[in-house]
């Protein structure tokens, strides 16, 4: 458990998140500077919720409570992978140090701490965030950057980066776990309504994602509540 | 946008993520019992990416058959069990492919 064994871990993580914050930044450069954008990403470390937050920003509608709720409820599922990262962290992994190194918990970077398996400590979690954040902030500056210098056409392709990762998250999921297919295709039904239907289609996209995703969650816990530890 | 609205924006964000994410880190020392709200939150995830992706992804490019074609193929490689940036590649060399396509003819 060692640094350098945690930077070995997290090299595959790095190089995928500077590919995918490449494409965040490019889509950052459409409304802000390439230092804005950059601070973005240091500061938060989180795919789907920076998405999210930049939309918001986007839209002339959207509001500081609206960015709130929608941070909030994007990244909960940090919270839960927080939760049980409590509880396979070493002893020697104190207040302190979960203070600092809590911006390292994404759904990558817990899976792999996850897979240890002996008590993972603070030393080897700074390691194993290390070349993701560093990948994830360059990533996004020099997409920032080459944003306002690359072609059209390449710009137009890299777009759809983000949601490639999307999809590879959640499709794998959905083939091993029925229920999780139920869960998205709920939720997919009512963001169509919320971007297609009449009245709906008012709502912000903020708010649009949290109602979809609260809504379908809560059937799919309803009808299909997990019993084992997934 | 003004810089003062960015910041404002920006603290509200990083501050609400960093609590998410440090709080339940150094308070809670217990595994969530309540089977209603442990399968809530795992679902909340894969909901919350399929409701951003679609119909997002489809306004994503500028041709609309680019973006259905970056949807099914990663789907596809997805479902062949391909990885984050082998399927994220795949998509944009599909959006790359469709508007050279169209392009050409």
């Amino acid at each position: 458990m060692s640094f350098k064994k945690g930077v070995d871990d997290g090299l595959p993580i790095g190089i995928g998140y500077f590919a995918v914050s490449f494409s965040f930044g490019i889509a950052g450069s459409k409304l802000l500077t390439w230092p804005l954008i950059t601070l973005i990403s240091m500061t938060n470390l989180t795919s789907a919720g920076q998405f999210a937050g930049l939309h918001i920003m986007s839209e002339m509608t959207g509001t500081l409570l609206e960015m709130a709720i929608a941070t909030f409820f994007i990244n909960l599922r940090y919270s839960l992978m927080a939760i049980s990262l409590s509880q396979k962290v070493s002893p020697s992994f104190g207040t302190f140090k979960r203070l600092c190194l809590g911006t390292g918990i994404t759904d990558e970077i817990y899976a792999v701490a996850m897979s240890s398996k002996v008590p993972v400590t603070p030393i080897y979690f700074l390691g194993l965030m290390l070349l993701p954040y560093l990948g994830w902030t360059s990533g996004t500056l020099i997409g920032a950057v080459c944003g306002e210098v690359l072609p059209h056409f390449l710009t137009d392709a890299l777009g759809v980066a983000l949601y490639g990762m999307f999809i590879a998250i959640v499709v794998p999921q959905m083939k091993i776990h029925k229920p999780t297919c139920i869960a998205v295709f709920i939720s997919i039904a009512l963001s169509l309504l919320f971007n297609y239907a009449p009245v709906l289609s008012e709502v912000s996209f903020g708010f649009a994602i949290i109602l979809c995703a609260v809504l379908a969650s809560l059937v799919a816990a309803f009808l299909f509540p997990i019993k084992e530890n997934a | 946008m003004s810089l003062e609205v960015f910041f404002k924006y920006l603290f509200v964000m990083a501050f609400v993520t960093y609590l998410l994410r440090a709080l339940p880190f150094i308070l809670l020392k217990r595994q969530i019992e309540n089977v209603f709200w442990k399968s809530f939150l795992a679902y909340i995830p894969y909901t919350v990416l399929a409701a951003m992706t679609i119909p997002g992804i489809f306004k994503a490019t500028e041709f609309l058959p680019a973006s259905v074609a970056a949807l099914c193929l990663a789907t596809l490689f997805s479902l062949k069990g391909h990885g984050l940036v082998l399927v994220a590649l795949v998509a944009c060399l599909a959006v790359m492919a469709v508007n050279g396509l169209h392009l050409w003819i």
